[in-house]
């Protein structure tokens, strides 16, 4: 794909929804764009930092999001237009920060994009981030189409310049993260210049500032009631009416069309979802008799919409609402075609097949037969995965069931048979260093487990810094692993502040982990995962010991990347006569329990093989094979 | 507006794989294409967290009328293009119908619940093909990773099954067509990918 600023304008491009945001925000003229890698937002930052330079913009990936967007605003105080995408669970971290913003506000145009990924596909939850900009005083938009994603973010400078405030862009995994055409608009020539003005941003005093901000928002309703990002297609008079906004509208249309509906149904697509444009959405609410709400995640639009109706005039007719409240839509999980058009078969009294009952039948017994699961799980050559198995030997060996508290990237994967299931605690960035503290002071109460903590090289800068202090400060017995792959590995291998590069492509100093962890006064070891004996000897070691937190630096290059520049470091083969298979007493230890990708059982030959296709060469498997039947030789 | 029609309006095309084998990249080739033929393409994906083991689907819906969702609705695949067998089945189970013809890789990729014991072994090759065909209106088999293996590098098996793909004449596209993706996306190893491409194409009829 070329960057997003080679075509022309009035080109059409298959855009990732990601994409058609940056290009919006390049259009829109920003000079500052900061983030932090989290799917479904990972590739907005990138395409803008690809053309930064040759645009003269400057783009970053910030050590977590509070950062980014603490440093978007600052740009935007001193008059630069300023982006910052980050997924759900960032825009939860920074509510402070926005609670204080909303109340400041803004002299340049200030855009919050944030992803929410429903069903939590690439996150440790499912959260809807519309409340959060209703709870804290930020309008909401959400685009219902790939050409709305560039033209809302565009126009959505305009607005926060127009209110002085912030806005937030909300955008879900099937749009951020699918693609479709959008239409290239102009990119404009802007040589930003920077200045603060002193005392342009008053800060009343609560709760003048509160009633301020009301008062903005207002502002903001009216301007959202003749916005043409809201629409309506269908009858005058639909006997049923349809209140959607996202992905969801794609989905809306396409059901109503399937079901032959598009002279009874209509379709109200909101694209300002909040503050609601009320005069708008009565003037449809009031002319069908059955409404239902189609939205991802939260019931956003149906409690607004239910909220507006309850402060109709008590002449006005009322509709019967369907939706999550009714259970005709589920309040939980991704939603797709298939929902809404269940929904409306049911309240329409329609009898819909997918397709014919006998094909149905026929494809569920086979499946049932031969469609085998396919878990998702660390891949072939993956350091992290010999950081788990010297973990799984050593708290085997210490034998105090001892447990990992995890964190949150690849590593993740330590939950399931992947990393062998040690990981026995999952929250948010930081959380495994921060639940680790608590663990960490319960000696008294005669707790013995050891404790380790895990995080990766990226999150340990994001958020595990202010926990081992903490740990320092309060003495808390536990481990921190850090699983240093030198990447951001989960998001698309991002750099970060200990990589050497920045966003831009330019070098950057390093912050050396084991320097800040020494400074500390913590006692800080680096091992190669890879040396199974010595790592596993280092991490009992480190068992042993009581008081404050230990660290153990798990250093070894994310695989992807290596293979990437280097191919192959050896061949891996099965000699089959030292595999004796089941007679070994193993039990099949390299492939049921170590479980490597590349490693397959052979039930015929009651022999293990390797899968040429998918084996990466690390070789990793030799040491773990007590025939000594795997054969890793150098290439 | 293109000249071409399409032979179903939207056509619905799954390809599918697992993590690692690089059917975004041949989404992509396809997807572009269309687009700057003219029509309207939406590419939506499922895929697992992590970068390798788990199911990717890419589903691609081509329309010279309007826009359609990033999603099919259960049972509306046209064609599907599956670089693994049981990953086809799983696509047949939620969106095949009476008319959905296939064009399957048989290379079975093992998957992690098998060595964890959650379930016994892969299925038998043969039956799981008789499967696939018991549930489609046609059915080609691709050894897509052999003949890319022959022609030096396995990982040519995705643009080799696009070319298998183009063969069938499910799409309103020819070899001509992609080329210009194809050297804009391996501008190095251009010559070998359209190679890849025409043996693919080679070994199906329409």
């Amino acid at each position: 794909m070329p960057a997003i600023d080679v075509e022309a304008p009035g080109t059409t491009m298959l855009l990732m929804g990601n994409e058609a945001i940056a290009r919006g925000a390049l259009e829109a003229g920003i000079g500052f764009a900061a983030s932090y890698p989290g799917t479904p937002s990972s590739e907005i930052l990138p395409a803008i930092a690809e053309v930064a330079k040759r645009r003269g913009i400057y783009a970053e990936w910030s050590v977590n999001e509070m950062v980014s967007m603490e440093a978007a605003t600052g740009a935007a105080l001193a008059g630069i237009r300023a982006l910052t995408p980050m997924k759900q669970n960032g825009t939860a971290v920074i509510a402070d920060f926005l609670a204080t913003l909303a109340l400041s506000g803004t002299v340049a145009g200030l855009v919050l994009v944030s992803c929410d990924d429903p069903s939590g596909r690439n996150s440790p939850n499912e959260q809807d981030t519309r409340p959060a900009a209703k709870w804290l005083g930020l309008p909401v938009v959400e685009p219902g189409n790939f050409q709305e994603a560039k033209d809302m973010t565009k126009w959505l400078f305009d607005l926060s310049e127009e209110i002085k405030s912030a806005c937030m862009l909300r955008c879900v995994s099937k749009i951020s993260h699918t693609r479709g055409n959008v239409r290239l608009g102009e990119i404009p020539k802007i040589e930003h210049k920077a200045r603060y003005e002193l005392g342009r941003i008053p800060r009343l005093p609560n709760p003048a500032g509160h009633a301020a901000l009301l008062q903005k928002l207002e502002k903001t309703r009216e301007i959202f009631e003749t916005s043409p990002f809201n629409w309506y297609v269908g009858p005058d008079s639909p006997e049923l009416l349809i209140i959607t906004c996202g992905a969801c509208w794609l989905y809306s249309r396409e059901a109503v069309k399937i079901l032959n509906l598009t002279d009874r149904v209509g379709i109200l697509k909101l694209g300002t979802l909040w503050p609601l444009p009320e005069k708008f959405v009565a003037k449809y609410l009031v002319k069908a008799p059955k409404v239902l709400f189609f939205e991802e995640i939260d019931p956003f639009l149906e409690q607004s919409v239910m909220e507006l109706a309850a402060a109709l005039p008590p002449t006005s007719p009322r509709p019967i609402f369907y939706g999550k409240r009714s259970g005709h839509i589920n309040a939980y999980g991704e939603q797709d075609p298939n929902a809404i058009i269940r929904a409306l078969a049911k309240i329409m009294n329609l009898s819909y097949q997918f397709r014919g009952g006998e094909y149905d039948k026929q494809a569920e017994e086979i499946a049932q037969k031969y469609v085998i699961m396919r878990s998702g799980t660390l891949c072939p050559g993956c350091p992290h995965k010999a950081t788990f198995w010297v973990i799984k030997n050593a708290l085997k060996l210490d034998g105090r069931y001892g447990f990992v508290a995890g964190d949150i990237g690849c590593y993740t994967a330590g939950l399931g048979p992947g990393g062998f299931s040690v990981v026995k605690t999952i929250y948010c960035m930081g959380a495994g260093a921060g639940v680790a503290n608590g663990f960490g002071q319960l000696g008294r109460f005669g707790f013995t487990q050891p404790v380790i903590a895990a995080c990766g090289d990226s999150t340990f800068y994001h958020a595990a810094i202010p926990a081992l202090i903490n740990g320092v400060y309060n003495n808390a017995n536990f481990i921190l692993a850090v699983f240093d792959n030198s990447a951001t590995a989960m998001t698309g291998f991002q750099p970060h502040p200990g990589t050497g590069v920045a966003a831009m492509g330019e070098p950057a100093p390093v912050v050396s982990i084991e320097a800040l962890c020494r400074a500390m006064g913590i006692r800080t070891e680096i091992c190669d995962p890879f040396d199974i004996k010595n790592a596993t000897a280092t991490l009992l070691d480190l068992m042993s010991m009581d008081g404050g937190p230990r660290v153990v630096i798990m250093r070894r290059e994310c695989e992807l990347i290596r293979a990437r520049r280097e191919g192959s470091p050896n061949r891996v083969y099965i000699d089959p006569a030292k595999c004796v298979g089941p007679a070994c007493g193993c039990d099949r230890l390299c492939t049921r329990i170590f479980a490597c990708t590349g490693l397959r059982w052979n039930r015929e030959k009651g022999k293990a093989e390797i899968d040429e296709l998918i084996c990466s060469g690390c070789g990793l498997c030799a040491d773990i094979c007590p025939q000594r039947a795997i054969i890793r030789e150098a290439l | 507006m293109t000249a071409k029609t399409l032979l179903k309006d939207p056509l619905n095309l799954i390809i599918v794989g697992v993590a690692g084998q690089g059917n975004v990249v041949i989404s992509l080739l396809i997807g572009n294409t269309l687009v700057k033929e003219g029509y309207w393409v939406t590419f939506g994906q499922t895929y697992p967290a992590q970068q390798r083991g788990g199911t990717v689907i890419n589903y691609i819906r081509i329309s010279q009328e309007m826009e359609y969702s990033p999603i099919l609705p259960y049972g509306c695949a046209d064609v599907i293009l599956g670089m693994e067998p049981v990953e086809t089945l799983r696509m047949l189970r939620q969106y095949g119908n009476p008319g959905t013809i296939t064009i399957v890789n048989p290379r079975p990729i093992y998957s992690i619940d098998i060595w964890g014991g959650v379930v016994a072994e892969y299925p038998d090759l043969d039956k799981l093909l008789a499967a696939i065909r018991s549930l489609s209106a046609k059915t080609w088999v691709v050894n897509a990773t052999e003949e890319a293996r022959e022609l030096g590098n396995p990982i040519l098996a995705n643009v080799l099954l696009t070319g298998a793909l183009i063969g069938t004449g499910a799409l309103p596209l020819d070899a001509k067509s992609l080329e210009p993706a194809l050297l804009e996306r391996f501008p190095d190893q251009f010559e070998l990918n359209v190679t890849a491409l025409k043996r693919g194409m080679a070994l199906v009829t329409p």
